[in-house]
């Protein structure tokens, strides 16, 4: 995620990029480097830039000025948000992890493909649920589900959009306890989240977004008020409870926010 | 009543009118699949529409039917496509506006100009009589270009239907297969409009794979399950457009209506709760586990 040289290190490099969407500014001047072993956490409000950065990332959307270079042969995964999937769709999840195997052209999976599909689902610790439909699945599952149909594809790099969105606290925890097993294991991984405490505070790597970048470091770097003042458009408090920081709206005496 | 049944079937007319309603209720209900899934239905129903204006517009300068309707709703098709991908107006709106204006148009042109084709009812409603040959062999031609353009594309429509952007990004060309599917939309609609009807199309498409999705969680099963019902329902109402003597259009539709009563019946509310909103993205389930706590005070 440094802005430094690491030629061998790094995956993709966006260099001073503008992006903007009907002509509307979304991103501008964004100079960030996607480095093998990154774990980093893009945080801002709705808005900011976050989908659109890692639209720039994916290679489905190109920057109007600036560059977006890719290490050649480098692959990137994706996992969509949960609030974008249609959930009454007919697929199993087998059906839908196999989704990410386009190359063949006859329907049905090869014994290679099945056996690979099994694999990546128990080793996601959802390997009973494969002739599922995916509705049937927790919120935890359904987002191994999609993770388990990234994996699939062997990438270097796995982006996800607000991976924690409307999960409970202990699959949040579960997930982020994921990830970091998968990061361990060699897998850059990118994501957006809007929740400061308790996501954001957990990653290594943060960069704070408002359509330029604000900030970006560790989060004792970033989860600070003069940042999240900046990137969020409201004062925080910033508190430190065991050696990690929360973020607290600030309110007056009255008990309302300060805006 | 077994005689009764068979009785039709001397007839060559009748034997070319059950051929045709069973590979064009096929067809429709394969086709079907992909239109529901992506939220299309209007799109089935408005590209009959301004295939009419083809239609309209080749009678009167005897054009040969499946080329000059054939031309215009590839164009309709892929006009609304592009319409659509620029977001400037939305896809309801666009589908409005080209198909309904060709349909205007074709009813113009027969008002003038006089038809010189098949009957202004058969063409809305679907006819039975005066499917010829060379109307078989079209729809056998256009259901076998379909099917292997499904089966070879499989992954690849599978994937751009459920997650266009986990498509781009798995390197499908969505572009590709969306005008891919239109293609193919237009050109089984040119081929059973004959059969099936104006008006009638539509549902043709929509009932199979509405009644399919109530039957099964899995996608390779619904295409097949779709398929087998929009066959079956041609085949039923074909049959009973002979002893009814009503337009063969209506009763494939009303076929499939009552195969859809029936598997209603049967399947209950699990079927209904799959079939409800077959193209829309929901909130998943969990997605109240969080509550905004109050401001402190």
């Amino acid at each position: 995620m440094t802005i430094r040289d690491s030629a061998q290190l790094s995956l993709i490099r966006i260099v001073d990029a503008t992006f903007a969407y009907n002509r509307r500014p979304v991103l501008k001047d964004i100079n960030l480097t996607v480095d093998r072993h990154d774990f980093v956490g893009v945080v801002g409000p709705s808005g900011s830039g976050k989908t659109s950065l890692l639209r720039l990332l994916l290679g489905t959307a190109r920057p109007q000025q600036g560059s977006v270079t890719r290490e050649p042969g480098t692959d990137v995964a994706y996992v969509p948000q949960l609030e974008t999937v249609n959930w009454n769709f007919p697929v199993t999840v087998e059906e839908c992890v196999l989704m990410s195997r386009t190359g063949r052209r006859l329907p049905w999976p090869s014994r290679a493909e099945r056996t690979d599909v099994a694999d990546v689902l128990a080793r996601l610790g959802i390997g009973d649920l494969g002739r599922r439909h995916i509705r049937e699945l927790s919120g935890g599952q359904q987002q191994r589900m999609f993770i388990a149909r990234a994996l699939l594809r062997r990438p270097q790099l796995l982006l996800l959009d607000e991976p924690t969105s409307g999960i409970d606290v202990g699959t949040r925890h579960d997930m982020l306890h994921l990830l970091g097993e998968l990061n361990g294991q060699g897998l850059a991984i990118w994501l957006t989240t809007h929740d400061l405490n308790g996501v954001a505070a957990h990653l290594p790597q943060l960069v704070a977004l408002h359509q330029t970048v604000i900030a970006s470091g560790s989060p004792g770097a970033v989860i600070c008020p003069d940042v999240l003042e900046r990137t969020f458009g409201a004062p925080v408090e910033v508190l430190e409870h065991l050696g990690m920081p929360v973020v607290l709206d600030r309110y007056d005496e009255q008990g309302r926010a300060i805006a | 009543m077994i005689e009764t049944l068979l009785d039709p079937f001397a007839y060559a007319f009748f034997v070319k009118g059950v051929i045709v309603a069973t590979l064009a209720g096929g067809l429709c209900g394969l086709i079907g699949v992909y239109i529901t899934l992506r939220g299309m239905s209007y799109i089935g129903h408005g590209l009959s529409h301004a295939i009419f204006g083809g239609f309209a517009a080749s009678s009167i300068i005897n054009l040969n039917y499946y080329l000059g309707a054939g031309i215009w709703g590839i164009a309709s098709a892929l006009a609304i496509n592009r319409v659509t991908r620029t977001r400037r107006i939305g896809a309801d709106a666009a589908i409005g506006v080209i198909t309904t204006a060709s349909f205007a148009l074709g009813i113009a042109l027969l008002t003038i100009f006089g038809n010189k084709g098949p009957s202004f009812d058969a063409a809305l409603f679907g006819s039975i009589i005066g499917v010829s040959e060379a109307d078989v062999w079209a729809l056998v031609g256009i259901t076998g270009f379909t099917a292997v353009v499904i089966f070879l594309n499989y992954r690849q429509l599978l994937v751009a239907t459920f997650d266009p952007e986990v498509a781009d990004v798995s390197g499908v060309p969505v572009a590709r297969t969306d005008a891919l599917l239109m293609l193919v939309l237009s050109l089984s609609i040119l081929a059973t409009l004959t059969v099936i009807g104006v008006t009638l199309v539509a549902a043709t498409l929509v009932i199979p794979a509405v009644v399919a999705r109530m039957l099964t969680n899995r996608f390779s099963r619904m295409l097949w399950l779709s398929t087998a019902i929009g066959a079956t329902s041609g085949l039923v109402g074909m049959n009973l457009s002979y002893h009814l003597d009503v337009p063969s259009g209506t009763t494939i539709v009303l076929t499939g209506a009552v195969v859809f009563l029936v598997v209603l019946q049967v399947t209950g509310s699990k079927g209904l709760r799959r079939a409800a909103q077959l193209d829309s993205h929901p909130e998943p389930a969990p997605a109240a586990a969080f509550k905004r706590l109050p401001a402190p005070k």
